[in-house]
């Protein structure tokens, strides 16, 4: 009989600890099923950040370091600049790379690092319990900000893929979701994109996958799916903000 | 060298002091004794004045930084007054009389008044007023012997600056001689 | 041996690195360590090497993190509002048992300062600027030339004991030229780090440089592990030179710039036939606890002499364990005591024995 679903090999056995419904575990195996696919698992490093993803260094099977808060971006930016021929990815939430690690993210994006950067944006900080993230929506509900955020005190959203996509050392900045098959796989080819850039020696890639946080959200899978698309995909349109190989043609 | 030298260079950035201590500096290395060389540093430097404290020794240096000079080369005043106080008795002080016009009242140093400015002018050698003034010292204190002076010059100007060098030993040998 | 230039400390410590097999150098400018910085953009570059200016302190030691756990030999450099900065990122690579080098030419503090030369860094490099049970090693030059050589040893013991070393200089030290014989090192064999990530090949099990244990059993582990190692440290590293301690009544303690105001305070103490020592401790972290303890048999007394307020001070209590009392004598903020100044210390504390 034949195997028509297997998990990617670049995926561990260790269980995840992801809630219930949350989209981390999709993302985490569009990460590896690229590498699978352009066969890089052995000469992969990733970077696991701070937050929810902080343990994914137990789950990608490729190498792995785990960075300070916000740094994800410099400590990929050394192991990039010591081991060129590796293929070196940081896999980032929205607190880690759009609040604390902005400086770290803006710079290494301009400086064209040759890295490849999943960004997860679910507008709110899932692992110290639902606080406000740089991404939480305008009346966004969330622990420290209880009565929505309020742009007036707390100011608004950043959307990381249409500021990066102005600097020049950016080759693709791209921002996609996966609420539904078709979502899935256009994520997919993204993420691949992502890394084949950096095969190709393209400079910082990254794609901004739209997320949910059920847990922290209060609302079903199903519900925080809805929620997605009904709040955050207005306002984060998904897209391509900037592709350098479109330039190229 | 009969005793440690312990000296202070000071005047205007631009005039060269960092350099001319460097000139000392190598010279005394090349000689085979112990040498520091201390440059102030910091808004002193953004400010336009610069001083350099440079320690010739046949022992190993304790402080670099010299705080009772028994030499003092002072190319402008404000250097002369910040530093004239703290020469000790029986120290040496060379001024560039083309730039001071006060003179010196203590009367237990030793003081050469050197127009070194006018001089490097008049003998084309525009910005080596610094060097004329090392001349002048070395012919009062011959802390090293003449080659090894000159291969400290040598070693402070790169090889492929021949003109500059050789511009460098005359007006070295221009301030020795205005001991005479 | 080779020829003795004249250097300037912070490119007496960027060449030595070079020298020692440094290959990547991730800084920021901050007075007065800059000329390091400058140093390594010209050097690097003609050594098939990686200079790289951060976009902060922050990004520069985590840039060393990475390149660390990818195996290479790494360093950073910066003077103390910087050295706080990179502190969060030393602690990190302190728990992912990372070797690296950070350069601390101390200026005054705290916060901005001033510019010139101080030691009041040094319980930040000795107990931990950063969070957590950790310790760095930690040299303290007092010439150009040790700088050279400590810089060689730092890399060497860091890697040897998978920690980070910094080297503890100041202003001064940073400013100053004297001369320097490089040693002839470039193109030795560095360690293998079989632990590093830098890409299993498909051949061994994934490796994972990290801090977080979220288990305290699994982080108490760790930790107590990473201790053993540091008493090792502390048993056979620790260095100090003694200087005519062995008749002393008084040994005075300093280390870096101020061992070298507080030699020449003792060589005029002794001429006036006061029987005076210095220990200069050449590593902080591990403290010289087994030369003070030793001298602390013979000494009715001891002076530490810091470019602080009073800092190592501490430490030379601990070794002294009240057997006698121990003094302190500090310039701060930038300004370096005199050796006059010391020895009128010196002759306040003898006075009784004269």
């Amino acid at each position: 009989m034949g195997i028509v679903f297997e998990k990617p090999k670049a995926i561990t056995d260790v269980p995840m600890h992801y809630c219930p419904g949350c989209t981390h575990g999709i993302i985490h195996r569009l990460v590896a099923e690229a590498i699978d696919e352009l066969g890089v698992e052995g000469r992969a490093v990733g970077v696991a950040s701070v937050g929810c993803s902080v343990m994914s260094y137990d789950y990608f099977g490729c190498d792995m370091v785990q960075a300070p808060h916000g740094r994800a971006p410099a400590v990929a930016t050394g192991l990039k600049r010591a081991i060129p021929e590796n293929v070196v990815f940081t896999y980032q939430g929205d607190g880690d790379l759009a609040a604390i690690g902005t400086a770290e993210t803006v710079h290494a994006a301009t400086r064209g690092e040759n890295i490849t950067v999943i960004f997860v944006n679910n507008a709110i900080y899932g692992m110290t319990g639902g606080q406000m993230a740089p991404t939480s929506l305008p009346g966004q509900v969330t622990q420290t900000t209880p009565y929505g955020r309020d742009i007036k005190t707390a100011g608004y959203p950043i959307r990381v893929c249409e500021m990066l996509a102005t600097l020049d050392g950016v080759a693709l900045a791209q921002r996609v979701t996966v609420d539904s098959v078709r979502h899935i796989a256009e994520a997919k080819k993204a993420i691949k994109k992502a890394f084949q850039n950096q095969l190709e020696g393209r400079g910082y890639s990254i794609v901004e996958v739209l997320s949910t946080c059920p847990t922290n959200w209060g609302l079903s899978p199903v519900e925080a799916l809805d929620w997605l698309r009904s709040n955050m995909m207005p306002y984060y349109p998904l897209g391509v903000y900037k592709d350098v190989t479109k330039e190229e043609v | 060298m009969e005793k440690d030298l312990n000296i202070v260079l000071a005047g205007f950035g631009g005039q060269g002091i960092l350099f001319a201590g460097k000139v000392l500096a190598y010279a005394g290395l090349q000689e085979g004794h112990e040498i520091s060389w201390l440059p102030s540093y910091g808004p002193e430097m953004r400010g336009g004045t610069a001083n350099c404290s440079i320690c010739i020794s046949k022992e190993p240096i304790g402080s670099p930084l010299v705080v009772t000079p028994n030499v003092l080369v002072a190319m402008n005043l404000p250097s002369l007054d910040k530093f004239i106080d703290a020469v000790e008795p029986g120290g040496l002080v060379l001024i560039d009389s083309s730039l001071i016009d006060k003179k010196v009242t203590r009367t237990d140093v030793t003081v050469c008044y050197v127009p070194a400015t006018r001089m490097a002018e008049e003998h084309g050698f525009k910005g080596l007023a610094n060097i004329i003034l090392m001349g002048r010292l070395y012919a009062e204190i011959p802390f090293c012997s003449e080659e090894n002076l000159d291969a400290g010059l040598q070693k402070c100007i790169p090889a492929r600056k021949a003109a500059m060098l050789d511009m460098n030993r005359q007006a070295f040998a221009l301030g020795k001689a205005s001991k005479e | 041996m080779p020829e003795k230039v004249l250097m300037k400390g912070n490119e007496a410590l960027a060449e030595a690195a070079i020298q020692a097999g440094c290959r990547f150098f991730f800084g920021y400018p901050i007075t007065p360590q800059t000329e390091l910085a400058a140093y390594m953009s010209k050097r690097m570059p003609k050594v098939d090497g990686t200079y790289l200016q951060a976009e902060s302190e922050v990004a520069a030691i985590n840039m060393v993190l990475g390149a660390s756990a990818a195996g290479a030999r790494v360093m950073t450099s910066s003077s103390s509002p910087g050295v706080s900065l990179k502190s969060e990122g030393i602690s990190y690579i302190a728990g992912s048992d990372l070797p690296a080098v950070i350069i601390n030419v101390q200026r005054g503090g705290p916060g901005l300062g001033g510019i010139q030369p101080a030691q009041s860094d040094y319980w930040q490099a000795t107990k931990g600027g950063g969070h957590g049970d950790y310790h760095m090693m930690v040299f303290a030059p007092s010439t150009v030339q040790e700088m050279v050589d400590l810089v060689s040893d730092a890399f060497d013991l860091g890697d040897k004991y998978r920690m980070p070393a910094m080297i503890l200089a100041d202003g001064m030290l940073g400013q100053m030229m004297e001369p320097v014989a490089l040693p002839e090192s470039e193109g030795k064999a560095l360690p293998e780090k079989e632990w590093a990530a830098n890409g299993h090949q498909n051949k061994r099990e994934h490796h994972i440089i990290n801090s977080l244990y979220l288990q305290p059993q699994k982080l108490e582990e760790k930790i107590r592990e990473r201790y053993e190692r540091y008493h090792v440290i502390e048993e056979k590293e620790q260095r100090a030179e003694c200087y005519r301690t062995e008749d002393a009544d008084l040994v005075l303690v300093a280390y870096g710039a101020s061992s070298r105001i507080a030699r020449s305070a003792v060589n005029k103490a002794r001429e006036m036939g006061l029987k005076v020592g210095l220990i200069r401790p050449i590593t902080l972290w591990p403290f010289p606890t087994k030369a003070i303890a030793k001298a602390a048999k013979t000494a009715k007394a001891f002076l530490a002499v810091e470019m602080s307020m009073g800092q190592m001070v501490d430490d030379v209590k601990l070794a002294v364990q009240c057997s006698v009392p121990v003094h302190f004598y500090g310039r701060t903020g930038g300004i370096i005591p005199t050796p006059g100044e010391v020895l009128e210390q010196i002759e306040k504390i003898l006075g009784g024995d004269r």
